[in-house]
């Protein structure tokens, strides 16, 4: 039982580690925008599409670091691209306007994807995994590196929104943008540069994901976006370590619901899970309440 | 040598004129006041001169006309805004907004200097430097929106009621500073409802009333006043 439970919690590491990723995306956006940027699922699908092209149409074998660093700048790009000609018009527009376009933005993704290659494909393999047993444990190599290199990505996010001027930036608008241009800072450059961090990890998570369940699709975006984005809001949306966090208890709670349930109950479980930490902590776990300006 | 030349500057919400074309100038080293009572257009006419907002007339600092220039591209030039409201950022801590306030500087060592400088006026922030800056009291915060304004070295300082919501011993406090930071050589462009003290710190100044300038002159002959006296002073 012990070592049951043991094995479940590498599983729920890395589905976790998978939705924390993308959960960042959101938390990101929406501490500098207040906005949800519904296309972020979508962006996600786009990483793990980058991935199957740049592994199979390149007559050359490119090492997975470098898909994957390719993968991520390419994905960041068309976050801040779809900042850009997409939400920026509407900065000061009713909030719903903005909503219905990020709406629209991952329709558009989803469905132009969807014409162009209508059936699943299946993923080569990137990466030898081999099975590692150690006290009753298995664990692959492939385990292994998506948990790693998760936490990494985290934490080298987590350094750069506490250490540097960027992130003090990024920080201080979440707080209050009107006043942050008198500081001499350029807020729509810092808008860019945060989507393209954001959307960047979710591509990550698209060639972390695929590398797991090597399946890709062009509807692989909706329901993995829609858990991750209620990873954002369990963990306090807006907050950093709150997307880390909720991504990891929602790994969890998934994981262990199809592991001691019937696994039909996963879905209604992790919906369920939203609303009662919600009724308890309407702002999330670490979420702050709205700045309430004096 | 003007600072600051203000040229029929208008500001528009909608279809309500704030500001309705007004001219003023700040010279090179003098306190300038504006002073008014509340809706009168001081606010608005410190958002139009750094950028925040759209106007009409001119805004020429230093000989070089802002108008149409991004808020954070006024900043460079030597112009810091403190606004209404003091504008810290909470949830930040004192150091990192001090740090904010230098982001247009290029010089490391100099900034290390400048905090240093930030710490021997305001001894309270250096106790404070790494606490979250929403937990600050109102005094703290108008120290600390005056010194992040330092950081960026700048050579006018707009400045947006500093007493507001302050005791009258830490408005005094906060005037003692104003009149060093003055005295270093730096310009200031004060807006005040607090009419007796700004007139009291300020060599010129001007009274705005709904978006017009009804008198200008110098702190004392304003201050003199009968009209103002009643207004503005209760007196």
């Amino acid at each position: 039982m012990a070592s049951y439970l043991a094995q479940q919690t590498i599983n729920a590491l890395q589905l976790g580690s998978i939705y924390a990723l993308i959960a960042l995306g959101y938390s990101m956006v929406y501490g500098v925008l207040v906005m949800i940027n519904f296309a972020h699922g979508d962006l996600f699908m786009l990483g793990a599409f980058a991935c199957l092209l740049l592994a199979t149409l390149l007559p050359v074998h490119l090492p997975l670091v470098v898909i994957l660093l390719v993968v991520m700048i390419v994905i960041g790009a068309v976050g801040a691209l779809i900042e850009r000609i997409a939400y920026r018009p509407l900065r000061n527009a009713p909030r719903v306007s903005a909503i219905i376009t990020a709406l629209g933005c991952g329709l558009v993704i989803e469905n132009t994807t969807l014409s162009i290659s209508p059936y699943p494909h299946f993923m080569p393999e990137l990466f030898h995994s081999t099975t590692i047993a150690w006290a009753g444990l298995t664990i692959t190599t492939l385990q292994i590196l998506i948990i790693g290199v998760s936490l990494a990505l985290m934490i080298g996010l987590d350094l750069l929104v506490t250490r540097t001027p960027f992130g003090m930036a990024m920080r201080a608008i979440s707080f209050d943008s009107r006043t942050v241009p008198l500081m001499g800072i350029p807020v729509n450059t810092l808008i860019s540069r945060t989507f393209f961090l954001g959307a960047g990890l979710g591509g990550a998570a698209g060639v972390l994901y695929s590398l797991a369940y090597p399946q890709v699709s062009a509807g692989m975006g909706v329901l993995i976006g829609w858990k991750a984005f209620i990873a954002a809001v369990i963990g306090g949306i807006g907050s950093i370590r709150g997307a880390v966090l909720g991504g990891f208890i929602l790994g969890a709670v998934e994981v262990m619901a199809v592991a001691f349930l019937p696994s039909t109950y996963r879905d209604l479980i992790s919906y369920s899970l939203l609303l009662v930490i919600l009724i308890f902590k309407p702002y999330g776990l670490l979420g702050q309440p709205p700045n309430q300006k004096v | 040598m003007n600072a600051l030349e203000i040229d029929a500057l208008t500001v528009s919400y909608g279809d309500i004129r704030a500001v309705k074309g007004i001219s003023f100038d700040v010279r090179d080293g003098e306190i300038f006041t504006l002073i008014g009572a509340n809706g009168a257009g001081k606010s608005s006419t410190l958002r139009a001169i750094s950028q925040l907002l759209r106007h009409g007339g001119g805004v020429r600092f230093r000989g070089r006309e802002l108008r149409g220039l991004a808020p954070e591209k006024v900043v460079a030039l030597g112009l810091a805004h403190v606004p209404e409201g003091r504008g810290i950022f909470g949830n930040l801590t004192v150091m990192e907004n001090l740090r904010l306030g230098a982001w247009i500087r290029t010089d490391p060592v100099g900034v290390a200097d400048d905090f240093e400088k930030v710490f021997v006026i305001f001894p309270r922030l250096r106790e404070r430097r790494d606490q979250a800056a929403g937990t600050l009291s109102g005094g703290e915060q108008q120290m600390l929106a005056l010194g992040r304004a330092l950081m960026s070295r700048a050579s006018l300082l707009l400045l947006d009621e500093p007493s507001m919501g302050l005791a009258p011993k830490l408005v005094g406090e906060i005037y003692d500073v104003l009149r060093k930071i003055n005295e270093s050589g730096v310009t200031i462009l004060l807006v005040e409802q607090n009419a007796n003290i700004a007139l009291r710190l300020a060599h010129r100044a001007a009274v705005l009333e709904t978006g017009s300038i009804t008198l200008a002159g110098n702190s004392a002959d304003v201050l003199a006043n009968p009209r103002v006296r009643e207004a503005y002073l209760g007196a």
